[in-house]
Formats: C-alpha cells, sequence, structure tokens
C-alpha cells in the first residue's frame, strides 16, 4: 500500500479530535488536560510536515519547529499555574476547579 | 535589513524596554521596583503610540512577514493608550492588596509587543508567534494574586481554553498552508483564485473559531465570565480592552488581507457568531449578581456589534468596527475605574446588591456611572451610542437588514442590565454596603472617561477619519 498525504491528514485528524475529547470528556485530572493539549499540538505538527514534505516546500517545517517551542514554553506555564492552583486547592481534579460557577 | 528594523522599531524598542525593565529591577529591589515600573511602562506606551502615530505611508518588513499600514497603527494606538491607561489607572489597587509585584508592567509590556505583532501580522507564522506572545503573557498575569484560590483557578481556566483555542487556530492555519502551499497572505490571497479548495475553507473556519475564543465571542465564551470574575479587577480591566482590540483587529487582518477576495465564504461566519454573541451577552447578563461578571457578558455582546462591522464586508464596515473598538475600550477603562475603587470596610467587593442607593453616598459619582452605563447600553447622544450607530449602518449598507435589527432588538434587551445598575443607584430600596473610596488616578480615569463620553458628540476627537484611512489601507 502506497501512504499518501491523505493518510498523514487523516492520521493526524484523529489525534487533534482525541485531544479535543480528552479536553471535554476528562473530567479527573488536570494534568490530562496538559496532555491533550500536547497532541493537539502535535497532530497540527504532523499536518504541517506532511502537506511540508508532499510540496517539496520547508516553510512548513519551519513553522513546526516554532511550534514545538511555543508548546514547550506553553507547557511550562500551564504546569506553573498548576502548581499554584494546587497550593491553594489542595487538588488538582477538574471538578474541584469550581470556586466560579459558569 | 535596516528598513526592517526600522519598520519594526517600535515592536523592537518595547521588548528591549520590558527586557532591561527585568533586569533592573531583578538586580536592585525587586518590587519595590514596581511602582516606578508601572509609571515609566506607562510613559513608555505613550511614547511609542506618538511615534506610531506620526508615521505615514505602509511598508513590509522581512519578506511580508510584518506589515505596518495605517490600520495597524490605528489598532495599536488603540492598545497601547488603553494599556498605558490601565497601568496606571490600577497602581494604587494593587500596592493596597499587596499585588504590586515589579512583574506585573513586564508581562503587559510583553502581552502588548505580542499584541502589536497580532495587529501587523502578514504571514500565518507571525499570526501565531504575536498571538502566543500574548497569550502566555496573560495566562501569567490572570494567576498573578499567587495566594488567591480565585485568581489561580481563573488563571488555569483561561489557560486551559486558550490553548485549545491555540490548537484550533493551528489546526486551521496547517490546513491554510497545506492548500495554499504559503503561509504568506499575499500568497493565499493568489491561491483563491480559481476553484476554491475546500481544505482552504475548513482551515479558515478553524482559525476563526480560534480567534472567536480571543475575542469572547458566544459560543466560544465561557472562560470568560469565570476568568473576568476571578482575576483581580485591576487585570480584568487589562483584559476587556487592550487584547480584544488586538484579537478584533487580527480578525479584520486575517479576513481582508488573506480571505479578501471570498468576502461571501467569512461574513456569513462572522454575521453568525455576531448574532449569537450579542445576544448570549444581552440574556445572560440579567441574572448577573457581581458587577465584573455583568461586564463580563457586557463584553461578549459588544464583540458581538463589533464583529458585525466585520460581517458586512465592506470598508465602511472595517471603519465602524474600528470606531466601535475604540469607543468600547474607553468606556471599559472608566468603568473599570469605578469597579477598582469599591469596597467594604476595606476589602474590594463587586456585587451589585452593595450598589443601593449608591448615589446618596457619593452623587459626583453616581453621575458619571450613571453617564457611562447609558453609553455602554447606548443610550443617545452618549459616545456608545455612536459605535452602535455605525455599526449598524455599515450592516444596512451592506444589505444585512435583518443582522442589524436582530443587533437592535439585542441592545434593548442588554439595555436592561446596565439600566437596572442605575435603578439600584438611584432608587434602590435598601442600604448598600459599598464604599467608593477612588485613588488619585482612578477618580482621574472615571471623570475623565465621563467627560469624554459627553464631549465626543461634537466630533468623536478625529476618530472617524482615522479608522476611515486605516479600513481604506487593509483593504487597499
Amino acid at each position: 500500500m502506497n501512504i499518501g498525504l491523505e493518510h498523514y491528514l487523516a492520521v493526524a485528524a484523529a489525534l487533534f479530535v482525541i485531544g479535543i475529547f480528552g479536553i471535554f470528556l476528562n473530567r479527573k485530572n488536570v494534568i490530562v488536560i496538559l496532555m491533550s493539549i500536547e497532541l493537539m499540538l502535535l497532530a497540527v505538527n504532523l499536518n504541517l510536515v506532511a502537506f511540508s514534505s508532499m510540496s517539496g516546500d520547508l516553510v512548513g517545517q519551519i513553522f513546526t519547529m516554532l511550534i514545538l517551542t511555543v508548546a514547550a514554553a506553553e507547557a511550562a506555564i500551564g504546569l506553573a499555574i498548576l502548581v499554584v492552583f494546587f497550593r491553594n486547592r489542595g487538588t488538582i481534579e477538574v471538578e474541584d476547579a469550581n470556586v466560579m460557577k459558569g | 535589513m535596516t528598513q526592517d528594523l526600522t519598520t519594526i522599531l517600535p515592536e523592537l524598542l518595547l521588548a528591549l524596554y520590558a527586557m532591561g525593565a527585568l533586569m533592573l529591577a531583578v538586580y536592585t529591589v525587586k518590587d519595590g521596583m514596581t511602582g516606578f515600573l508601572t509609571w515609566a511602562t506607562a510613559a513608555v506606551m505613550v511614547a511609542l503610540a506618538v511615534l506610531i502615530g506620526t508615521r505615514e505611508g505602509s511598508a513590509t518588513a522581512f519578506g511580508g512577514l510584518f506589515t505596518d499600514d495605517a490600520f495597524a497603527r490605528f489598532a495599536k494606538v488603540t492598545i497601547l493608550l488603553s494599556a498605558a491607561a490601565v497601568l496606571v489607572m490600577s497602581q494604587s489597587f494593587m500596592a493596597k492588596r499587596g499585588i504590586a509585584r515589579f512583574e506585573y508592567p513586564v508581562l503587559i509590556s510583553l502581552s502588548v509587543v505580542g499584541m502589536m505583532a497580532m495587529v501587523s501580522a502578514g504571514d500565518l507564522m507571525a499570526l501565531y508567534m504575536g498571538l502566543e506572545l500574548q497569550s502566555l503573557a496573560l495566562y501569567v498575569v490572570a494567576s498573578i494574586q499567587r495566594d488567591s484560590l480565585r485568581s489561580t483557578e481563573a488563571g488555569l481556566k483561561y489557560f486551559v481554553l486558550g490553548a485549545l483555542s491555540s490548537g484550533l487556530l493551528l489546526y486551521g492555519a496547517s490546513l491554510v498552508y497545506g492548500y495554499a502551499g504559503t503561509t504568506l497572505f499575499s500568497g493565499i490571497t493568489t491561491a483563491l483564485q480559481g476553484e476554491l479548495p475546500v481544505g482552504l475553507i475548513f482551515g479558515l473556519v478553524f482559525m476563526l473559531s480560534g480567534l472567536a475564543f480571543k475575542i469572547s465571542a458566544a459560543p466560544f465564551h465561557m472562560w470568560t465570565p469565570d476568568v473576568y470574575e476571578g482575576a483581580p479587577t485591576p487585570v480584568t480591566a487589562f483584559f476587556a480592552t487592550a487584547p480584544k482590540v488586538a484579537a478584533m483587529a487580527l480578525i479584520g487582518r486575517l479576513t481582508w488581507d488573506a480571505f479578501g477576495g471570498i468576502p461571501g465564504q467569512w461574513a456569513q461566519v462572522l454575521a453568525a457568531l455576531s448574532v449569537v454573541s450579542m445576544f448570549v451577552g444581552a440574556v445572560a447578563a440579567i441574572g448577573q449578581k457581581d458587577i465584573k461578571r455583568l461586564m463580563a457578558y457586557s463584553s461578549i455582546a459588544h464583540m458581538g456589534f463589533a464583529l458585525m462591522g466585520l460581517a458586512a464586508g465592506t470598508a465602511y464596515g472595517v471603519q465602524a468596527m474600528l470606531i466601535y473598538m475604540a469607543i468600547y475600550v474607553t468606556m471599559n477603562i472608566g468603568t473599570f475605574a469605578f469597579i477598582l475603587s469599591l469596597q467594604k470596610d476595606g476589602v474590594p467587593v463587586s456585587d451589585i446588591e452593595g450598589l443601593n442607593q449608591f448615589a446618596k453616598r457619593s452623587p459626583g459619582k453616581a453621575l458619571a456611572v450613571l453617564i457611562l452605563m447609558f453609553s455602554l447600553a447606548g443610550v443617545p447622544p452618549m459616545l456608545g451610542f455612536f459605535g452602535k450607530f455605525y455599526v449598524l449602518k455599515a450592516a444596512v449598507d451592506a444589505g444585512m437588514t435583518w443582522l442589524a435589527v436582530a443587533g437592535v432588538v439585542a441592545s434593548v434587551i442588554g439595555a436592561f442590565y446596565y439600566l437596572r445598575v442605575v435603578y439600584y443607584m438611584y432608587f434602590g430600596t435598601t442600604e448598600g454596603q459599598s464604599q467608593s473610596r477612588s485613588s488619585p488616578m482612578e477618580a482621574v480615569a472615571l471623570f475623565g472617561v465621563a467627560f469624554v463620553i459627553l464631549a465626543a458628540v461634537l466630533n468623536l476627537f478625529g476618530l472617524e477619519p482615522a479608522a476611515m484611512a486605516a479600513a481604506q489601507a487593509l483593504i487597499g
């Protein structure tokens, strides 16, 4: 079987959807949400690299490098916020982030 | 190369200033520098606004990654001035509550650099980097009161939903890149000629939903009330002003610069977002008891009106959107200056009940708030009415009468809760407990904005020609 662009796109789309569902359906732990966010960003990277490779245009891979860097910064900030939240609340369960109801 | 650096000089200066300020504070007296840094940051921002305001013509830098035109300049001046105003007026609040950390002005500067990069973006990568620089700084700012459960919870919610929206935006960007073959806005415009690949439309819709999160347009608004309520009031005041202008200008930039060839495709998406936002903002605000939550729903409704201008898909619509955003920011600065001053026994409060019979306690401030609330509701001849007038006219001129009618209906529903605040202040039956003790800068902001709202009736202070030049620069 020949692996073409559409296969990569399908995998990336599946990963992206899993990431979104991980954020909305997960009622347990905020760490899982951070992992889901990473999954979404990696799905995007897969998309970009596949497009870049298929079209022979390097810009997509440069974009991927930038996303990887920003994702690292984002994870660092997310974990830092999670740590201060844990200090105040004593738990990181999603259900317990409920002081304000909206 | 020198030409490129000259073009991005304001962003460069602000970024260097932020890093210099950080170093200065870290190696000297740390939080003792906060007062000085706040004023210095505000001064730098005003100076940059003047520098940007005196520029003319349009230029691109770094092979089209960065665009400096009248549209970007209009947005940048609005962003810089509103950020400076919020910084200055929130200084005493932060000091009194013990959250005056030196990181605050530095983070605000960095987020403003991000916003300036956003409104000047000429490429999907530049767009993403600007947006993330803004967002990452704002996540931290939301949870700046580290020992407060509400502040950290607000930061956590903002982070999770902000990261989700960045993900949506990026997925859209990757599809646009794939089907257009380039990330440059000018290249995307070229790729749109001829048959339209369906992947591009998908990409556009994903990007617009990601950006709708950032401006808190319904149905992507769920984070707004919680974050507004939980974050410290100065931070809420900042969230309600500069980032909204930047994200709204970015939507204008993306739709016109990259997808200007197919207004029919995005105008309907923006129109749908606009209608839903106006009604969600108007209806959900009715039951609110907390004035910061009320302002959150108010900003959702206002974003709906601003989107109406963009949804019109005309140069006049872009002009109306810019005027609307400038007016919205002005009104919000005044309102938050008042909310900052509210307290009970020295503790900051934000419940609406506490405002009962407020007019008896401070008649002058009650009058200023009355002007602000009438303006937010869009009662003529206040400033807010003109903002609504421009966007409604843009929608009618573009043949979207149904959208304008929906806007008027939502505006009437929305007037209820603004007028309820006024009703409590003047005709409340029980005695409220809130006192308003304004610091000098809060008083200047409150009364200054109230005066501007009345005085701007004459000619809007030249806002209209500036916005027209900006809109024409964008649409070309």
